[in-house]
């Protein structure tokens, strides 16, 4: 039988085999180039002076010698930290009631909580002014401190991180087995005994990781504390200052390589957790349910709900805001400042074009992100590279925006760079996006791939059928679900990011958060607070829609998927 | 898992399994034969070709995975018919070729299911379809019976061992069950710690093990510690047993011997080896019975011996009575004790 295998048979396959590794390669070069040769431009820019000459450290000494940019370092510092501590808390109080208890409305309640990863980063700081600004509505609460500075900022930060500790810690309190409170209970353990030795326990990984995640958000954000930092300075407005304001290269250079060191401890801390993390539950374990409790449910809602009106308050201020004509003056109806942000202003190609860019981000994003996981996961050889791959695709993670911006106009920019004709594109911008938000893609697309049965591929070489075509007629449509998710997630983050791409925007490629940002600086917060507002309804539009998508289309086009009755 | 001297060769027709502990690389060498995995050294042969360093898709083989690897999203049609479509036969030629895989499987009629739709037994029979729909000269099959549960396992070992004479395609299966291996290879590969051990019939690797590991590993056994007194006598305790193969006088030897081979009925005066003891223990096993025999005169030493649950009643096998019995010194496998 094995004469029915001829040469040129055998030929083709390795050819596919070969595809398989050029793709990687080229994978690989593609992240060497839009990830670590723009960080190594900075290292690079960070040393020298403005004529290339190698100086040293001298950049550093420079900018420490500066009183008033080194006390940045403290108040970012101490900012991120307290952000964390609020945010985490709160948070975990938060999981803990959708998890741990029986109250009403758990999906609402944990929609609405998960809503401002919608919005840019600076909409709450707008908000937040109007609330308690110099003509705030809520100005008397402050009890006279101002809000510019570290009260807005961390108030602000509060709200945008909220949504991502929450997120990581109901996955952490999901994991807990229910085994470990029966056999508690059968003990006769009281409440807060197994609240310390099984709950507490059980989720400290999750804890951790959601504080170095909040912590990370904070010190790297840049849209928050531009709007409502006040004189109150930052790392990450630091290096805004200098490169945009002072044209400062080198020791913006240095600024953003403070910005990178505590996150890459964070990310360091983090991946060292997640790897536990996923230790913690077993086969065995049996996910645990809870039981009605009257006074605790009642008072769990209470709690969540609070929040959640909290949170639609920050929204529906800066919703509010872009309806009347002018706070606290006129508070009459008007449409003018859409009509500003839209059609009359300087600024008002910059929806359309963040509209086009997260649609772009959408598609390179996903093809990018999802092949590069399937070929690292799916295929073989090339064995030293994939580690340095993995490496790189978390990596990505732990570089704020505004260093991977820095990085970009220092390596694209350059006249003698082959690849300069990208600078001032919308390209750059997409691509620098995709590279920004590579991590939580990557991560999608691999568990999606991890939970396909190894051996498919196995199976297709013994068939004779290439890898490829086993990707598109079995992978793809298997995967889908997560490839519709890595999508949604790209565009919804594109519209909304403001620290990756406000070096890399062009006057004809400007972008809505930069919009925001300029308008706002300008004074025209009410257009600011509308093309926020419609940022912020664009992406509920395409959750909605990809909500549909997987709710509706999937379940009728993939029958495979439900697990009918056994025949 | 390191594997070294592995030598073994596979006749065309034959039905070969390979059977280890786990880790003990019987997977590993499965997955190099299937290109999946890469041996540092050493040759493959298949018919006369070498095939050491092709890529899995330019070898000739068929394969079934324990976790059946079937696509989730095709019906049992694309599943089955996926390796022909790429052969650009003719469609009405495919769905003919999937309809007489179906039937030879046992499960006709069933082209538009999804796996999900089907039991673990019937998605095994669509993946070993799969494996046989190119008609590749190797089948290859990695713990295909592991995942199902004890009945359909037992029905299946069968089918599989009938479909695979019909189709007479050369066959290696890798499992762990010492009982799917002795009934349904022709030869039986015994491997442990990346080395074959033994290599034979299920028969001679039952009766005639080639090592204490292979003793150990397939069926029950009795170890007594002996000492040779030459010309196929030892000393086990104050008993001088006969038995096996010769050792030089004083060599520190272990005897193996099976439960059942031994003769508890009838006259036993005329038979060599014989033993008396007290029945410390009874473990109950459904068609039969083991029972924990302590001979005085071995000095601590048990021995279990099967019985029928025919001569449980007839013997009167209970805790406390007393046992005469003869060992079979054909039976005795005697190996060098191990320091």
């Amino acid at each position: 039988m094995s004469a029915v295998l001829t040469l040129p048979h055998a030929a083709r396959f390795r050819v596919s085999d070969l595809v398989a590794r050029a793709l990687l390669v080229l994978a690989g070069v593609g992240l060497a180039v839009f990830l670590l040769a723009p960080m190594a431009a900075i290292f690079m820019r960070a040393v020298q002076d403005s004529n290339g000459e190698f100086v040293g450290l001298r950049h550093f000494v420079a900018y420490f010698a500066t009183p008033a940019l080194a006390r940045s370092v403290w108040n970012s510092l101490w900012v991120s930290f307290l952000v964390a501590a609020i945010t985490v808390p709160a948070a975990f109080m938060f999981a803990y009631a959708l998890t741990r208890s029986c109250m009403p409305y758990k999906g609402t309640l944990r929609l609405i909580a998960l809503i401002p990863l919608l919005a840019p980063s600076l909409l709450p700081a707008i908000a937040f002014i109007q609330w308690f600004g110099n003509q705030g509505a809520l100005k008397g609460l402050m009890g006279g401190v101002s809000i510019y500075g570290a009260p807005g900022i961390v108030l602000s930060e509060v709200f945008n991180t909220f949504p991502h500790a929450l997120m990581i810690l109901i996955a952490a309190l999901a994991l807990a087995d229910g085994r470990l409170y029966e056999a508690a209970d059968a003990l006769g353990t009281r409440r807060l005994r197994k609240f310390f030795t099984i709950t507490l326990p059980g989720c400290k990984y999750g804890l951790l990781s959601a504080f170095t995640v909040v912590f990370t958000y904070t010190i790297s954000d840049f849209g928050a504390p531009k709007v409502i930092g006040g004189t109150f300075n930052v790392l990450a407005v630091d290096v805004f200052k200098q490169v945009i304001g002072q044209f400062n290269f080198s020791i913006g250079a240095v600024v953003g390589l403070l910005l990178l060191v505590p996150s890459v401890v964070a990310f360091g801390v983090d991946w060292i957790v997640r790897r536990r993390l996923t230790a913690n539950l077993t086969a065995r374990s049996v996910p645990f349910a809870p039981k009605p409790r009257t006074g605790f449910d009642g008072l769990m809602f209470a709690y969540c709900a609070l929040v959640c009106l909290a949170l639609l308050a920050v929204l529906g201020m800066a919703a509010y805001t872009s309806l009347i004509q002018l706070w606290p003056y006129n508070l009459s109806f008007t449409l003018k400042h859409y009509h500003y942000a839209l059609v009359a202003g300087d600024y008002a190609p910059a929806f359309w074009n963040s509209l086009k860019m997260g649609a772009w981000t959408a598609v390179i994003g996903t093809v990018f992100v999802f092949s590069t996981a399937y070929l690292l996961e799916k295929t073989r050889g090339l064995g030293p590279l994939r580690p340095i791959l993995r490496l790189l695709a978390l990596l990505s993670m732990a570089v704020p925006g505004l260093v991977l911006g820095l990085g970009y106009i220092m390596f694209f920019n350059h006249p003698s760079n082959p690849l300069n004709f990208l600078y001032q594109t919308m390209a750059i911008l997409a691509i620098s996006t995709v590279v920004h938000y590579y991590t939580s893609g990557h991560l999608t697309a691999v568990t999606a791939l991890k939970a396909l049965d190894d051996e498919y591929e196995s199976v297709s070489a013994s068939l004779k059928v290439p890898f490829y075509k086993t990707f598109w007629r079995v992978t793809v449509p298997v995967c889908l679900p997560a490839i519709l998710e890595i999508a949604r997630y790209y565009f919804v983050v594109s519209i909304s990011t403001l620290s990756c791409v406000v070096f890399l925007y062009a006057p004809h490629t400007i972008l809505a958060a930069v919009a925001i940002m300029n308008m706002d600086e300008a004074g025209d917060v009410g257009p600011a607070a509308a093309l926020g507002t419609l940022t912020v309804l664009a992406s509920v539009l395409v959750c909605v829609l990809y909500a549909l998508v997987t709710n509706v289309f999937l379940t009728r086009s993939q029958a495979w998927r439900l697990n009918p009755e056994k025949s | 898992m390191a594997l070294t001297g592995v030598s073994l060769s596979v006749a065309q027709g034959e039905l070969v399994c390979f059977l280890g502990p786990s880790g003990c690389g019987k997977t590993t060498l499965l997955r190099i034969i299937a290109g999946l995995e890469t041996q540092s050294e050493g040759r493959i042969v298949q018919n006369g070709r070498d095939i050491s360093t092709l890529p899995p898709a330019s070898r000739d083989y068929g394969i079934v995975f324990q976790s059946y690897a079937l696509f989730p999203n095709l019906t049992v049609e694309g599943n089955v018919g996926y390796g022909l479509v790429n052969r650009r036969l003719a469609r009405a030629a495919i769905r003919l070729r999937v309809s007489e895989l179906l039937t030879l499987v046992g499960l006709p009629g069933s082209e538009g299911k999804y796996p999900s739709q089907l039991s673990g037994g019937q998605q095994q029979r669509i993946a070993l379809a799969r494996a046989l729909a190119t008609s590749p000269g190797l089948l290859l099959l990695d713990e295909p019976l592991s995942a199902l549960d004890a009945l359909e396992r037992i029905r299946l070992r069968g089918e599989i061992r009938q479909l695979q004479k019909k189709v007479g395609v050369t066959t290696i299966m890798v499992t762990h069950d010492q009982e799917e291996a002795l009934s349904m290879a022709d030869r039986v590969v015994v491997m442990n710690k990346g080395a074959l051990e033994q290599v034979g019939t299920p028969r001679e690797i039952y009766e005639q093990p080639a090592s204490p590991f292979v003793a150990d590993f397939v069926g029950r056994v009795n170890v007594l510690n002996a000492v040779s007194l030459g010309g196929g006598r030892y000393q086990v305790g104050r008993l001088a047993i006969e038995g096996g193969n010769g050792f030089d006088v004083g060599t520190r030897v272990r005897l193996y011997l099976r439960p059942e081979d031994r003769i508890v009925e009838g006259n036993l005066d005329g038979e060599s080896n014989r033993v008396s003891g007290l029945v410390a223990k009874v473990e109950f096993l459904g068609g039969h019975c083991l029972a924990e025999v302590k001979v005085p005169e071995m000095e601590g030493q048990a021995l279990s011996v099967f019985f029928s649950l025919n001569q449980v009643r007839e013997l009167g096998i209970c805790e406390g009575a007393h046992l005469e019995l003869a060992l079979r010194p054909d039976r005795i496998r005697v190996f060098a004790s191990a320091s």
